[in-house]
C-alpha cells in the first residue's frame, strides 16, 4: 500500500471513485461476473470478466485467445493453395467469403485475372454466404434474447443456402473452392433454378423474421437504446459492416472500393444504413442486408456468362515478390489479408485483418453503464465469430 | 423507410491513370506536414500509399493523417523482415550443424514497399472514407530499443492490436493503458510471429507441401510454365 498525504492526490482519488460510482444513491457492493468461456451469447469460447455494481456493468473486458490457433505463423509455411483451406476456419459460417480476399490478393500480386464467369460465380457464392451467416444472425439473436421461434426458423431456412453452397462446391461448410486464377469447378447442372428457389425461400425468411423477430415488441424494448455507439467511436475503433452502418456511416466495400475480380457493379442493389447506432439499427441493418445479398445472388444467376473457371496459371504457384492489402465485406465487416510475398512457394508475412476483432474491441466501451441483460443485447448484436477474433 | 437507405448504387467508371494524382497529393499533403520524419514512400498507381516514417513521428503521423480524413483505423501489426533460419524441408542452418556440414551464409534481410533499415517494422493502416483510400504506415524499429509510442489515444481500436503485436513481436508500446497479453497464457515464453520462433509442428515432421516443388515429369525445364 502507498501512503497518500498530499490533499490534492486524495481528493483525485476521490473524485475518481466517485466517478466510477454509477450509482451514487443505491451503491451496493460491487460484483464480478464471469460470462464464460462457455456462454451461449458468446457462441464459442469467449469469456467477460464484468465487475458490477448491482445491476449496472461498471466496466467489462474481453478475454480472448480460447481460440488461437496461430494462422499468421501457419501461413509462413504453406503454399498458397494449402493457406486457401486453412483460412476457410476463419469465419466458419461464411468460409467462402474468407477465401476471396486472400485469393484476390495472390491474384494482384501475381497479375492475374479470373474469367467473367469465375467472377460472376464467385460473387454469387460469396453473397450467398453472407445470407448462410446472417440468416443465422436473426435466428441467434432472438434465440439469446428469449425468442427461441426465431432460432428454428433460422436454422430451418438456412439449410436452403447451405444446400446450393454444397452441391456446387462440395463443401457444406468449408468449401475451399476458390482458386488462384478462377475456381475449382463449374456449376452444376440445373443449380441455377435451383439457386433461384433457394433465394426465394430465404427473402420469404427475411419476412417472417421482420414480423417474428423485429417487429416483436418485446425486442424492440431490449434492443431500442441500448448499446448506442457513436460514429466517430465506431470509426476510431474500426468497427466495419452492418456495426458501422448502423450507426450511420455510408460505407459498404462493395460498393466503394470493389476490388477487381468481383461484379457488384452488376447488380442493382442498395447499401442501407441507420442512424440510431444501437442494438436495433444492429439488427434492421442485417435484415435489410440479407435480403440485398437475396437480391444480388438472382440478379447474378441470370447474367452469369458462359466460358471457362479458371485462367491460366502455372501449375506451381510462385507469387512475385510484392506487398498487397485486399479487403473485401464480409457478413461480418472488412476483413482483409496484407500478403507480402518474396518470390516464394510460401508467402513471407500475410496479415489477417478479421473483422470481429476489431468488432468486439469496442465492447468495453459501450458496456460500461449498461444493465446486465443489456450486455446480452450488446454482444449479442455486435456479432462476432470466435474464430474471427482469435484467428 | 426510404430515408434511411442511400442512393442506388453507382459505380464511377474510372480508368487507373498512369500516374495517381490523388495520392501524389495526399503523400505531398502528408510530408509537408509531417516534416522530416517521412523517411521513404511508395505508390502502386490507383491502388495504394505506402509511407514509412521515423520512429519520433510515429504517434505525429497518426495524429497527422487523422485530421486529413483518415479516421478509419484498420489495423495495426508487425513484419519480421529477417529470413526465417527454418528451412522448409531439412535443410535448415540447425539441421546442418547437427549433420555436421557447414552452415550456409545467411540472407540479407530485404524490406519491402518503402525501403527500411531495420528488422522489424510495425506496419499500420489507416483508411479514409471521403477519400476512398487507405495508407499503410510502416516505422522502423531498432533491435535494441522495441518501443514505440501507442496509439490507441488517438485511434482506440489500436488497443487490442497493439497488445497482439506485443506479444507476437516482442516490442512495448509507451502510453499504452492496459499491457496484458490478448492470446497467450500468462506464461508463455518466446514471441510468436518473430521468424526466429521455430514452428514445433514443422520441425518434428518435414514440411508435407515439399511433394509439391518436386518437377513435373517433362516440364522439368520450364517449371512454373504450366499446362
Amino acid at each position: 500500500m502507498t501512503a497518500v498525504s498530499d490533499p490534492q492526490s486524495v481528493a483525485a482519488l476521490v473524485a475518481e471513485a466517485n466517478d466510477n460510482r454509477v450509482n451514487l444513491d443505491f451503491e451496493t457492493e460491487g460484483m464480478t461476473l464471469n460470462m464464460g468461456p462457455q456462454h451461449p451469447a458468446t457462441h464459442g469460447t469467449l469469456r467477460i470478466i464484468a465487475r458490477l455494481d448491482g445491476e449496472q456493468v461498471i466496466s467489462a473486458e474481453p478475454m480472448c485467445g480460447y481460440m488461437h490457433r496461430g494462422y499468421e505463423k501457419l501461413t509462413e509455411v504453406r503454399t498458397y493453395p494449402q493457406i486457401n483451406a486453412l483460412i476457410n476456419r476463419i469465419d466458419w459460417l461464411g468460409s467462402f467469403a474468407n477465401e476471396v480476399p486472400f485469393i484476390l490478393a495472390a491474384e494482384k500480386l501475381m497479375d492475374v485475372e479470373a474469367p467473367p464467369r469465375a467472377q460472376w460465380i464467385r460473387t454469387i457464392l460469396f453473397e450467398m454466404s453472407r445470407v448462410a451467416n446472417i440468416s443465422l444472425f436473426l435466428g441467434d439473436f432472438g434465440l439469446q434474447l428469449g425468442g427461441m421461434t426465431a432460432g428454428f426458423y433460422a436454422f430451418r431456412d438456412r439449410e436452403w443456402v447451405l444446400n446450393q453452397i454444397e452441391s456446387a462446391t462440395g463443401g457444406r461448410f468449408h468449401p475451399n473452392f476458390d482458386r488462384i486464377g478462377g475456381l475449382k469447378d463449374d456449376l452444376p447442372k440445373g443449380w441455377i433454378e435451383e439457386s433461384h428457389t433457394a433465394m426465394d425461400k430465404l427473402l420469404a425468411f427475411c419476412d417472417e423474421m421482420e414480423d417474428l423477430l423485429v417487429g416483436n415488441e418485446i425486442f424492440q424494448g431490449r434492443t431500442r437504446g441500448i448499446g448506442v455507439i457513436p460514429a466517430e467511436i465506431a470509426l476510431s475503433y474500426g468497427l466495419s459492416g452492418a456495426n458501422l452502418r448502423a450507426s450511420g456511416v455510408d460505407w459498404d466495400l462493395r460498393r466503394d472500393n470493389c476490388p477487381p475480380g468481383l461484379v457488384y457493379d452488376q447488380a442493382d442493389w442498395k447499401v442501407w444504413t441507420h442512424p440510431d447506432g444501437d442494438c436495433f439499427a444492429r439488427t434492421w441493418v442485417r435484415l435489410q442486408e440479407t435480403r440485398e445479398a437475396a437480391k444480388i445472388v438472382k440478379q447474378l444467376l441470370d447474367t452469369i456468362p458462359s466460358g471457362p473457371v479458371m485462367a491460366k496459371v502455372p501449375r506451381i504457384i510462385k507469387v512475385p515478390a510484392g506487398e498487397a492489402y485486399v479487403a473485401t465485406e464480409n457478413p461480418l465487416g472488412e476483413m482483409g489479408y496484407y500478403v507480402v510475398s518474396k518470390g516464394d512457394l510460401v508467402p513471407f508475412r500475410v496479415k489477417i485483418r478479421s473483422a470481429s476483432f476489431n468488432n468486439i474491441s469496442v465492447l468495453p466501451w459501450v458496456a460500461r453503464g449498461a444493465y446486465v441483460p443489456d450486455l446480452i443485447s450488446i454482444l449479442g448484436s455486435l456479432y462476432f465469430i470466435l474464430g474471427d477474433i482469435d484467428r | 423507410m426510404d430515408q434511411l437507405s442511400s442512393a442506388d448504387t453507382e459505380t464511377p467508371e474510372e480508368a487507373a491513370p498512369a500516374t495517381d494524382d490523388a495520392r501524389e497529393a495526399v503523400l505531398a499533403e502528408f510530408t509537408s506536414r509531417l516534416g522530416d520524419g517521412v523517411l521513404g514512400s511508395h505508390i502502386r498507381v490507383g491502388d495504394d500509399l505506402w509511407i514509412r516514417v521515423d520512429r519520433a513521428h510515429w504517434l505525429e503521423a497518426a495524429e497527422v493523417a487523422k485530421s486529413m480524413g483518415y479516421r478509419f483505423f484498420d489495423f495495426l501489426s508487425a513484419i519480421d523482415w529477417l529470413p526465417s533460419p527454418f528451412g522448409r524441408d531439412m535443410d535448415a542452418q540447425e539441421d546442418l550443424v547437427v549433420a555436421g556440414t557447414p552452415a550456409k551464409e545467411p540472407e540479407a534481410i530485404v524490406q519491402g514497399y518503402a525501403g527500411g533499415d531495420t528488422r522489424f517494422q510495425l506496419l499500420a493502416r489507416l483508411y479514409s472514407i471521403s477519400a476512398g483510400m487507405g495508407i499503410t504506415f510502416k516505422c522502423d524499429l531498432p533491435d535494441d530499443d522495441l518501443t514505440a509510442p501507442t496509439w490507441s489515444n488517438v485511434f482506440a481500436g489500436a488497443n487490442w492490436h497493439e497488445r497482439e503485436a506485443r506479444e507476437m513481436f516482442g516490442f512495448s508500446f509507451d502510453g499504452h493503458p492496459n499491457m496484458i497479453n490478448m492470446y497467450l497464457p500468462v506464461d508463455f515464453v518466446g514471441n510468436p510471429l518473430r521468424k526466429d520462433f521455430p514452428l514445433l509442428a514443422r520441425r518434428v515432421r518435414p514440411w508435407p507441401g515439399i511433394v509439391d516443388v518436386e518437377p513435373m515429369p517433362g516440364v522439368a525445364d520450364e517449371e512454373g510454365e504450366g499446362e
